[in-house]
């Protein structure tokens, strides 16, 4: 069970990490655009197992 | 207009990878970083804790059992550091003991670093340096700093409560991931109980007397400065502690562990296996929840004008002056105490003695430093360094 929870967590983590480069692509307000890669960072940092 | 836009978000990307990659990096060379550790003369064997428990090969968790001393005939012992790495005088205090004692009766087993998982995070929002180092005669040596519970890419999720096993007890839900309540484990559980487990199965096999569990406390908690002892080992406590007065050059308190409280190696262990726990406690101003800047100085030196102030308004459990609690202090007086406890269980239990030497005293690492006592990995034979 845990490991089927750890598997959806780290695919829905990649599904928002896609979103927030994604929203970051189409924004046209600077201040979105740095909010959304803020946001990205410590989902990237989980998706690659660094922290 | 839309170029401008497009260079913005370019310069926005650059700057998020150059953050994100160095900030990566950072982060995976302090879990990866390495700690060699030199056997002394003392060491027969190295052994891991999946040659007692195969459920936890492969995990992170398989962590390092030096084997010290060759007779059967006498006692057993086994010595914990780090089964909360973030208490640094304990992993130091078992280094400085593989790499130097010689073990004349009996055998010691070592792990310094109990909860290898731990050792490889810090605590979340707790702004902790990554690692720290210890000076000595031909250099530096570097140490993971690590935190309190096993690391959350190891072992997730967290329940919403942590039910204790075998006892049933509800405790918090972040602490399924610590070691000190985990205890006695169980095969099939997470992976902080598997290590438990395991380490419940080299007690049992290895027939060990008793269990010296090595760990540091913040100076607002009251359980500090003392031996926790299970109901077994009262006797071996109060005569310890007696010995370190006496001839030691520090006090130490006997606590007696609570049979209410589950899951910590004082109970568990006593309570599921032959052997008798003590906990050791020495005083981290580091860890307090009013300290200042969280570096590595208050680390190795424990001095912290805020905990000081704390002390002023009577809210610590042991004094704190400006010379703080250095390192030294603290690793001299894990040592000092193993020693004492020791000579106490020989004196007890002459048909099972266990004596060890070249084990430097509170005085001696004072007088000398922890680093002095720790061996040049590169000087030594290839196959004489471990690693943890």
């Amino acid at each position: 069970m845990s490991t089927l929870i750890t598997i959806s967590y780290y695919l829905m983590v990649a599904f928002f990490s896609v979103c927030f480069i994604w929203n970051f692509r189409k924004s046209k307000n600077w201040q979105q655009e740095l909010l959304y890669l803020i946001v990205l960072m410590p989902f990237l940092l989980r998706l690659f197992r660094l922290k | 207009m839309k170029p401008a836009i497009n260079l913005r978000k370019l310069i926005f990307a650059t700057l998020f990878l150059i953050l994100f990659i160095s900030s990566g990096i950072s982060f995976y060379r302090s879990r990866h970083l390495k700690e060699p550790v030199v056997l002394g003369d003392g060491v027969f064997e190295v052994k891991k804790l999946s040659d007692y428990f195969p459920g936890i090969k492969g995990s992170i968790n398989d962590a390092k059992v030096y084997v010290l001393g060759q007779d059967n005939a006498g006692g057993s012992v086994l010595i914990l550091g780090g089964s909360h790495p973030e208490e640094p005088a304990g992993r130091l205090a078992v280094w400085i003991i593989i790499e130097n004692a010689q073990v004349g009766r009996g055998r010691v087993y070592v792990i310094p670093t109990a909860n290898p998982s731990a050792s490889t995070a810090t605590r979340l929002g707790g702004a902790y340096p990554p690692d720290y180092t210890i000076k000595t005669p031909w250099g530096e040596q570097k140490f993971r700093q690590g935190d309190r519970w096993s690391n959350p890419l190891d072992q997730w999720p967290d329940p919403e409560v942590y039910i204790h096993y075998p006892s049933r007890q509800q405790l918090a839900y972040m602490d399924i991931r610590n070691q000190n309540r985990t205890w006695p484990g169980r095969a099939n559980g997470t992976m902080t109980e598997k290590t438990c487990y395991a380490m419940t199965q080299l007690i049992l096999k290895e027939k060990i007397d008793l269990v010296i569990d090595l760990h540091e406390a913040e100076l607002q908690y009251p359980v500090i400065s003392t031996i926790v002892a299970h109901q077994k080992g009262q006797d071996i406590a109060a005569m310890a502690s007696m010995m370190i007065s006496g001839e030691e050059g520090f006090n130490i308190g006997v606590e007696y562990s609570p049979e209410a409280l589950r899951g910590l190696s004082h109970r568990e262990i006593g309570d599921h296996t032959q052997a008798i726990p003590l906990l050791l406690e020495t005083p981290e101003p580091f860890l307090d929840a009013t300290r200042g800047k969280t570096d590595r100085k208050l680390l190795l030196t424990g001095k912290d004008e805020f905990v000081m102030k704390a002390g002023k308004h009577g809210l610590l459990f042991e004094k704190l002056d400006e010379n703080g609690w250095p390192i030294d202090v603290r690793v001299g007086r894990h040592l000092s105490s193993i020693i004492q406890i020791l000579k106490v269980w020989t004196e007890l239990h002459p048909d099972r003695p266990i004596t060890m030497d070249n084990v430097p005293h509170f005085s001696e690492v004072i007088k000398n430093s922890t680093g002095f006592y720790l061996k040049d990995p590169s000087k030594a034979p290839a196959d004489r360094v471990f690693y943890e």
